[in-house]
């Protein structure tokens, strides 16, 4: 501890604040949700302390391996198409002067705190009958008669990709901005052109990032739970929709908890991947 | 690639993400009871009805005291445990860290979930001070990003020299460290109170059925069918957003406080 200054400006009590906020609201919340994950469940719509694994049991079933393969392969395309469109994007606006960045930035912003209902809302407007696309392609001559294209799949992971984009070019933007624009320079000057000196120097320095990215929006659209309802089928109801179904409409606490429990391994099993590929970044 | 090409993919992802709200813009205009587009009969009748029909009014307003009262809350927790993982590595500072980060790196869901729960034990379930607290805890990680990001570009030698010049821990936070902290605060502030403002299942989870905030209002009312109210609410709710960190990019430095790091104003 000899190279840390004389004096540090805050002092050590001032940790205990935060530490007694995050751990009372925070630690304490996730360790009685363990417990309850493992209570007894009570039909009067509440739970009876206990130790069981009967909620765990319950996902060796066909019903939840569905739920599962909807919610993860949902959320892989979405993150898939998200970190497509999203890097170049991200690339191209850091390019950019200052003003310019501001403004995108602030539409990204403006559209990563839009709440889920109101994208919902707002996709199943643009995706229906009397207000959407359908009624331009009409007018263009394109369908025959004017049609809505919600609630399916396709208005489902669009829906999931519009929340997910803004987080992934905010994830990717400040290691594409600190990227060294000589590297690229360099790369240019030894013959390289534009299209190589991207998939060649960009992309192998940013793997790290890219890979980050994609884990990060794979947890966030995981967490989706209302464009599942609104822009989904009931079969394309994911493990967020399941969950808040079971603790608030079934009144089943143990097994809510038991599927946030999974859920929350899984996120987190996730990140700690996205962190392990970010250090790999730092040491190369 | 050339510049107009770059420029033109970054216009029309742009355009993606504007069209559902250009619609909803001018779905809130129509006239009678109906979501069409074009609009029939425009008119500004649906804008004047939200504020005469107490149905939203009170959703309204529970959303505007969670969002600003748990905002401030989580500045509070996110000041002092910035201030403290400042200079300090040791299991301590890494631990208060990642309990700050780990809110927002987790499926909302699985808070809520852990909030409703432990409401539910401790007995304020259905109470707005259970939402406010709860938001306040999950936001934190916003303010906390921010203010480390502050403290990151404050000068040691500027510290330093406020101590030779005989400035005690206190003199020198109040003179030195908090003026410069002020803008990083502010903007952090304002994060949260969007994200808490847009927030809909941890507030649904805690006390949906007992105070109604604006997005689950606008969910229930979903249920009931459309109007154009909906159309109003979401425009007010996308302006205001945009508003907030139109603000923070005009009197701030956005592209800096979402961590680039080479551009300079110009």
């Amino acid at each position: 501890m000899t190279d840390t200054p004389s004096q540090t400006a805050a002092p050590r009590w001032l940790g205990l604040w935060p530490a007694a906020m995050l751990t009372l609201f925070f630690l304490v919340p996730f360790g009685i949700m363990l417990a309850v994950s493992v209570a007894h469940r009570d039909v009067s719509g509440f739970y009876e302390w206990g130790f069981e694994w009967g909620s765990y049991a319950r996902f060796l079933s066909v019903f939840f391996a569905k739920v599962m393969a909807v919610s993860l392969s949902v959320s892989l395309a979405a993150a898939a198409i998200c970190v497509l469109l999203g890097f170049p994007f991200t690339v191209f606006l850091s390019a950019m002067g200052h003003t310019a960045q501001t403004r995108i930035l602030v539409v990204l912003l403006s559209v990563l705190a839009l709440s889920e209902v109101i994208i919902g809302f707002s996709l199943s407007t643009l995706l229906s009958q009397t207000a959407g696309i359908g009624n331009l392609f009409h007018w263009l001559g394109l369908i025959p008669e004017p049609r809505a294209y919600t609630p399916s799949l396709f208005a489902l992971i669009a829906g999931l990709c519009y929340i997910g984009f803004p987080f992934a070019v905010l994830v990717l933007y400040p290691p594409i901005s600190r990227l060294d624009p000589e590297l690229i320079e360099a790369a240019r000057v030894m013959g390289a052109s534009g299209t190589r000196a991207f998939f060649g120097v960009i992309i192998p320095n940013l793997r790290g990032a890219i890979v980050g990215a994609f884990i990060l929006v794979f947890v966030f659209t995981l967490g989706s739970y209302l464009l599942p309802q609104l822009l989904g089928r009931s079969e394309h109801w994911t493990l967020s929709v399941h969950i808040t179904d079971q603790a608030i409409y079934q009144s089943n606490l143990p097994f809510a908890a038991a599927m946030s429990v999974f859920l929350m391994l899984v996120a987190l099993a996730l990140v700690g991947l996205a962190s392990l590929a970010g250090r790999e970044r730092g040491a190369a | 690639m050339t510049r107009t090409l770059k420029t033109t993919y970054v216009l029309i992802i742009l355009a993606l993400l504007l069209a559902p709200l250009v619609v909803v813009a001018a779905v809130s205009l129509n006239g009678p009871q109906t979501l069409r587009f074009p609009p029939v009969e425009p008119s500004l009748r649906w804008y004047g009805e939200l504020f005469r029909q107490s149905e939203w009014l009170v959703p309204l307003r529970n959303s505007l005291v969670i969002a600003a009262c748990a905002a401030a809350l989580s500045v509070v927790i996110a000041l002092p445990l910035a201030l403290y993982v400042w200079q300090r590595r040791g299991v301590a500072a890494k631990a208060l860290t990642g309990m700050g980060l780990a809110p927002f790196a987790l499926p909302p869901v699985i808070s809520a979930l852990g909030f409703m729960i432990f409401w539910m034990t401790l007995g304020g379930y259905g109470q707005i001070y259970a939402t406010i607290i709860s938001h306040g805890v999950f936001l934190v990680t916003l303010p906390l990003v921010t203010i480390s990001l502050g403290l990151k570009g404050i000068d040691p030698l500027l510290i330093e020299a406020a101590r030779v010049m005989g400035g005690g821990r206190w003199v020198v936070f109040r003179t030195v460290i908090l003026p410069l902290l002020i803008p990083y605060m502010v903007s952090g502030y304002a994060f949260a109170f969007v994200l808490s403002l847009n927030e809909y299942i941890i507030a649904y989870m805690v006390a949906g059925f007992t105070v109604e905030t604006l997005p689950i209002k606008i969910f229930n009312a979903l249920r009931y069918g459309y109007t154009p109210i909906l159309a109003v609410v979401s425009v007010i709710f996308a302006a205001l957003s945009a508003l907030i960190f139109g603000l923070i990019g005009r009197f701030g430095n956005l592209p800096r406080l979402l961590g680039a790091e080479r551009v300079t104003r110009d």
